[in-house]
Parts: structure tokens; C-alpha cells; sequence
């Protein structure tokens, strides 16, 4: 058991909230999120590892093995492919705002207000 | 018996079938086809209601039941709560696609693609046992979602409340998988059943609290609990009409309805020891929400931005109704959910129709334009005293139980809150009904002022001198049924079974792990409604003189509020990395405020 995965898991979402606050590019701002994403992947993988083990595949080998755990690699491919959806239509959303108002930038999105 | 599954698997087939045959259809028959499939889904999940009144139903997907109390499938489990909201899911659905049948001047067949996409989601999140598809579940609804709420590209409005929704409550998703991540490192299980089982009811540590704060915290953003209310408002302002209905409705209340079964599936028995301490916090979340939500629904102008502030409010009266933690005031939560959701979704079809005839939303710039369709002004005067809850509307029958489950926790003086929060919500739509409609008040030169949110683009073609009869008919039928939600016999009772079902931990885990019956409902006691009646009618009078006083009094102000509510209104800044912000820092104060409580 080590701490250094979840302090990394604990660093990227910190940062990329950070970004997410501080961010002067819609851009910038999707791949903040896309940090914090990873953050995910690393907590899933980490909770699912055992030292020593190998791949969860019994096909040749005794089924006793010690294998790291298979589910959260099967959530982890599911987050993936979900998240994937959500920051294609983002980036498609920011490129049409760009079109429109020629700017990337929050700080000069004002048509929502109060 | 495969209805279960059959209810998230129509939609979608319906969705990639038109998604499909985009190009060779006509326009109508996406209609009909998507009609076709809500209605279906809707039968299916009333069916499913009328089953699982005498006992949960369980579906195990491809046959993967436990074995010795351990389960490996996937579940879904029909209990009247579950099925409730999905009945209400799709009828409100069916609802918006008759409604946008009309009302578009010209949509793609991606639209009736997305909305049963969101139909199949949203019912999916409503029946499933199994933690990590209720997150799949959570996040196809939110992508169908950002892109409906977006759907008028052409426009830099809905883009960016589009954007705004969608970051926000893609955090809020993030939250929610690396709380579900840690309590499967705790217990090895997914199914919430067989999680309840592992987790016991052994004191909470460090590792249950923090894994509760990371779910109820990311359901949380969804249900648009203050501090996480930023994105409803944009969100709510810029969709387009019939997706509002859904978005307010059923969408919002779906997302407390996960913090609810979680709570009471998996964390009642460890957090029983804490339970006042639990209560007072989430009540002062709820109270914040309730409050804040109906000052700033009064401040506004423009009439969706209105109607959404009001929601946030709603959705407060539920937090506290969630808050209270007990099984009266669930059956009241229950039934308020439906009440609200028949009002509600009423009142944005009727702005949806004075967008059709007369092209904007904006209250200053209608003042006595629509002196000519009084049915319409019928529709919002019945919505504001819904919102209000005067006696008759599910509102009240469902405020009125939370009503006394407060009393009998010492908290007796909350409902004279949430009582005020309701006032000043139906105020609003007074107000807004007595300007448009009749004219009243002084005719503001307020009007030279820019709205400070950019005015309805044109969803419909500027000016019809008719109402479509699709689109009357949907709105009226919802109001109508929202005025006599609360007379409906046995809606009390109902409520009562559902919320039972609901928060009895043991009989939950019994069915799902060991196919055992659950024990008979304990018998409901019906509250006695005189006090409650009392303050139903002080709501709605309320609401009526707050109506007048901003109608005929509008230099009124009470001292120091001109300040604060121009800082209220500039926190609402539309700025993601404003909201963002605000939602580290409601974590953060979320799990502190647990962490000192909860140990």
C-alpha cells in the first residue's frame, strides 16, 4: 500500500479546479477538465491494483493468481468513453461560440446574467 | 417478465433507428415515431408502477442473480418511489414532444434523436440498483442534456449556458465517480444493496464520510442546491421551451432523488447515531437554497430566468423535506415532486406560447401586450398560486406533510420559511401575469433599460395570431391536473407506501440480495390538514399582496436591501470560473461541516 497515487489523484484535481477558476480560454478551461478526469482514472487504477499481480485474464493460469482487480479497469474504460462524449460536444460547443463571438475568452461572455 | 429493461431500451432503439434514418425521413414522421416511443414508455412504466405497489420488482440483466446473498449482475429494482418518477419522467416527456410538434419553426430529427435519448436515461437512473449505472446512467442523461440545452447553436446564448451546465455538472459527475470508486474500495460491490450489506452499521470513519460527502456532494450539483445553483438558471433561461419542462420538472429532482435512495439505502444505518446533526445541516442547505432562490426569482424580468429561480427555490422546500430524514416527511417530499412538476412544467409551456405569439419573454417589453388570450393568463394565474401552494395543488398536500414531520423534530418554525419562499415564488408570477396580461401597473421605463439577460431568441417564427391547439392542449391538461394533484384520493397513501419502501434499509437488502417478501406497510396516518389549510391560504395571500406591493408600490424598499440584492445579482455572473469557485468552496464546506458532525 503506497499514498503516492492518491496524493497524485488529490494534485490533479486541485490544479485542475485551480484551472478551471483561473482560465482565460474555454479551450484551456475543457482540458482543465479533462485533468481532472485523469484524476479519476488514476483513483480507479490505484484502487484496483495489487502488487505483484498480473493481468485478470484466467485463460492460462491458475485461477488462484493473484491478479489486480478487473472491475475497475471495466469502470475506468466506461468513464472513458462516456467523458469522451462530453468534452467532443464541449469543444464542438466552444468552436461554435467562437464562430459567433469571436472570443474565447469567459471574462468577455456576458450574455447570462443576474 | 422483462418490462424493466425494456423501458431504457425503447427509447434508445427508437433513437438510433430515427439517428439512423435521418436523411429519408420526412419531418412528421420523427414525430410520430418519437410520440410513439414516449407514449410506450409511458404505459410500460405505469404498468411497472401498478407491480411494484405489493412488492419491489428486481431484474437481474442476463440472469446474474446472487448466489449465498452475493450479487455479480447488474440489477434494476422497480420500487413505487423508482417507478413513480418514471411514470412522471415520461409523461412529461410525452408531453414536450406533442408540444414541440408545433412548436419549432424547424428541427432536425437530432432533436427527437436526443429527446429519447434523455427519456431513456432519465428513466434508467429512476429504476436501477447498481451504483455504477446509476453514474452511466447520470452522465448519458447529462450528454443528451448539454446538447439539447444547446441546441439552438446559431445563438451565443445557449451556447454558453450550454457550457456553463455542462462543466459544472461534469465536475459534479467527477465528484460522484471517485465518491462510487471509494466505496467499492471499501466494500468490493457495486449493487447498492450488497454495498448496504458491507458497509453494516458499524460507526462511520474517515472513508464512509468522505465517500457520502463526493456523492451526495455531485447529486447534489445537479439538484442545484446552493452553492451549486449557478448553472440551473442559465441553463433553464436558454433551452428551448418544451426541454425546459424536463429540465425543471423531473431532471433537478432526479438528481436529489439519488442523494435520497443513496442516503437511505447505504448510509442511514451508519449516520444513525448523527442524525440530528445530519438534519441540521442538510436543512440549512435546503433553507439557503429555498431563500435564495425565491429573492432572486422575484428580481427577475425575464420570464424562463424567473420560472428557473423559482425551481431552485422548489428544490430548496425539497432539500428540507429530504433534510427532515424521516419517513412523513419523505411521503410529503413525494408527493410535493409531483405537484411541483405538473406547475411548473405548465407555467414554461405558457411562456413557451407567449414566445410563440408574441416573440419575447421579457416582462417590461410584454406589459399589456396579452390582454387578448385569457385562457393563458388563466394557465399562469393557476401556476402562480400552484408555486404558491394553495390548498387543492400537490404542493400543498406535500408541504403540508413535511409540514408536520418538521413539527414532530422541533422544527416547527420551517415551514413558516418555506411557507415565505413559496409566497415569493407565486408573487413573482403574479406579478408578471398582472403586467402582461392585463396591463397593471405603472408602464415601466424600465423597458428603455437593456435586459440584463439577452432577450429569447426567436425559437418560433415573431407573431402568430393563433395558438396551436398541440401546443394548448399539453399546457392546460398540466395545469388542470396540477390544480386537483392534491384532491386526488389516495395520493396521500401512495406517497406513504413509496416513502416506506424507500427508507426501510432491511426489507431493501432482504429483496434485492435474498428474494425475500417485504413485510406489509406500516399503516399511513393521515395528518390533520386544518393548520396546514391555514397556511396554504396565508401563502397564496401572501403571494397576491407581495404581487401588489411590487405591481403598485415600486419605490418600496426596505432599508439596505438595494445593496444587497445588487451583490446577489452580481454573484449570478455567468462566469464558469465564478461557479466553478463556488462549487470547491460548497465541497469544501460541505465535508467539513461533515467531518465535524458526522464523526
Amino acid at each position: 500500500m503506497t499514498f503516492l497515487p492518491y496524493l497524485v489523484v488529490v494534485w490533479l484535481v486541485v490544479v485542475s479546479l485551480y484551472g478551471m477558476v483561473t482560465s482565460r480560454n474555454l479551450i484551456h478551461l475543457i482540458m482543465c477538465l479533462a485533468v481532472m478526469q485523469s484524476s479519476t482514472y488514476v483513483l480507479l487504477l490505484a484502487l484496483g491494483f495489487r502488487t505483484g499481480g498480473t493481468a485478470p485474464i484466467f485463460q492460462d493460469i491458475d485461477v488462484g493468481t493473484r491478479a489486480v482487480d478487473p472491475v475497475v479497469q471495466a469502470l475506468m474504460l466506461t468513464d472513458v468513453v462516456v467523458e469522451a462524449t462530453v468534452m467532443a460536444l464541449l469543444l464542438a460547443m466552444t468552436v461554435q461560440v467562437h464562430k459567433h463571438t469571436g472570443t474565447l475568452d469567459p471574462d468577455q461572455l456576458r450574455a447570462l446574467k443576474g | 417478465m422483462n418490462l424493466p429493461p425494456l423501458i431504457v431500451a425503447m427509447p434508445l432503439l427508437a433513437a438510433i433507428l430515427l439517428a439512423v434514418f435521418t436523411k429519408v425521413l420526412r419531418p412528421r414522421v420523427a414525430d410520430v415515431v418519437a410520440i410513439a416511443a414516449a407514449l410506450g414508455v409511458s404505459v410500460m412504466c405505469g404498468f411497472l408502477y401498478r407491480q411494484s405497489l405489493s412488492s419491489p420488482l428486481v431484474h437481474w440483466f442476463g440472469g446474474w442473480r446472487p448466489r449465498g446473498g452475493v450479487a455479480v449482475g447488474i440489477s434494476f429494482v422497480v420500487d413505487p418511489a423508482g417507478a413513480g418518477l418514471a411514470v412522471l419522467v415520461s409523461v412529461l416527456m410525452l408531453a414536450a414532444l406533442v408540444y414541440s410538434a408545433r412548436y419549432f419553426e424547424k428541427v432536425g430529427t437530432l432533436y427527437h434523436t436526443l429527446m429519447l435519448v434523455f427519456l431513456g436515461a432519465m428513466c434508467g437512473f429512476c429504476l436501477t440498483g447498481d451504483l455504477f449505472n446509476l453514474f452511466v446512467f447520470f452522465e448519458l442523461m447529462g450528454a443528451a442534456a448539454y446538447a439539447l440545452c444547446g441546441y439552438k447553436t446559431e445563438e451565443p446564448g445557449p451556447l454558453q449556458g450550454a457550457l456553463n451546465f455542462a462543466v459544472v455538472n461534469t465536475v459534479g459527475a467527477f465528484l460522484v465517480l471517485d465518491g462510487l470508486a471509494l466505496l467499492y474500495a471499501r466494500t468490493g460491490a457495486l449493487n447498492l444493496a450488497q454495498i448496504a450489506q458491507a458497509v453494516g452499521d458499524q460507526r462511520p470513519d474517515g472513508l464512509l464520510i468522505t465517500a457520502f460527502v463526493l456523492l451526495a456532494a455531485g447529486f447534489l450539483v445537479k439538484a442545484a442546491a446552493v452553492p451549486f445553483h449557478f448553472w440551473l438558471a442559465d441553463a433553464h433561461a436558454v433551452a428551448p421551451t418544451p426541454v425546459c419542462i424536463l429540465f425543471s420538472g423531473v431532471m433537478v429532482e432526479l438528481g436529489l432523488y439519488a442523494v435520497v435512495r443513496l442516503y437511505w439505502v447505504i448510509f442511514s444505518a451508519p449516520f444513525a447515531g448523527h442524525g440530528e446533526a445530519l438534519r441540521a445541516l442538510l436543512i440549512t442547505a435546503g433553507l439557503l437554497t429555498a431563500l435564495l432562490g425565491a429573492v432572486m426569482c422575484f428580481l427577475q424580468r425575464h420570464i424562463k430566468r424567473l420560472l428557473a429561480f423559482s425551481t431552485v427555490s422548489h428544490v430548496g422546500i425539497m432539500l428540507i423535506g429530504f433534510g427532515l430524514l424521516d419517513r412523513e416527511a419523505l411521503a410529503g417530499l413525494i408527493v410535493y415532486v409531483a405537484g411541483h412538476a405538473l406547475v411548473k412544467s405548465s407555467l414554461f409551456l405558457g411562456a413557451g406560447l407567449l414566445l410563440h405569439r408574441f416573440g419575447s419573454v421579457d416582462e417590461l417589453k410584454l406589459h399589456g401586450r396579452a390582454r387578448r388570450v385569457p385562457l393563458l393568463a388563466g394557465v399562469f394565474v393557476l401556476g402562480a398560486f400552484g408555486l404558491a401552494g394553495l390548498p387543492t395543488f400537490g404542493t400543498f398536500l406535500g408541504e403540508a406533510l413535511m409540514s408536520e414531520a418538521a413539527e414532530h423534530h422541533d422544527y416547527a418554525w420551517l415551514s413558516w420559511c418555506s411557507m415565505l419562499a413559496a409566497a415569493l415564488t407565486g408573487a413573482a408570477v403574479l406579478r408578471m401575469t398582472a403586467r402582461v396580461f392585463f396591463g397593471w401597473g405603472a408602464a415601466p421605463d424600465e423597458a428603455a433599460r437593456p435586459p440584463t439577460t439577452e432577450d429569447e431568441q426567436r425559437e418560433t417564427r415573431n407573431d402568430h395570431t393563433r395558438l396551436p391547439l398541440v401546443m394548448v392542449v399539453p399546457t392546460v391538461l398540466l395545469a388542470v391536473t396540477g390544480l386537483f394533484s392534491g384532491l386526488t384520493p389516495g395520493a396521500a397513501g401512495a406517497a406513504h407506501l413509496a416513502a416506506e419502501r424507500l427508507h426501510d434499509r432491511p426489507a431493501y437488502i432482504a429483496r434485492v440480495l435474498d428474494d425475500q417478501p417485504v413485510p406489509p406497510p406500516a399503516p399511513a396516518t393521515t395528518p390533520a390538514l386544518t393548520t396546514p389549510l391555514l397556511h396554504g391560504l396565508a401563502s397564496a395571500a401572501a403571494a397576491l399582496i407581495l404581487a401588489c406591493l411590487a405591481l403598485f408600490r415600486p419605490r418600496l424598499r426596505l432599508p439596505g436591501t438595494v445593496r444587497g440584492v445588487a451583490e446577489l445579482r452580481q454573484v449570478h455572473s455567468g462566469h464558469i470560473g465564478d461557479y466553478v469557485a463556488w462549487l470547491t468552496l460548497g465541497v469544501a464546506v460541505f465535508g467539513v461541516s461533515c467531518a465535524v458532525l458526522l464523526r
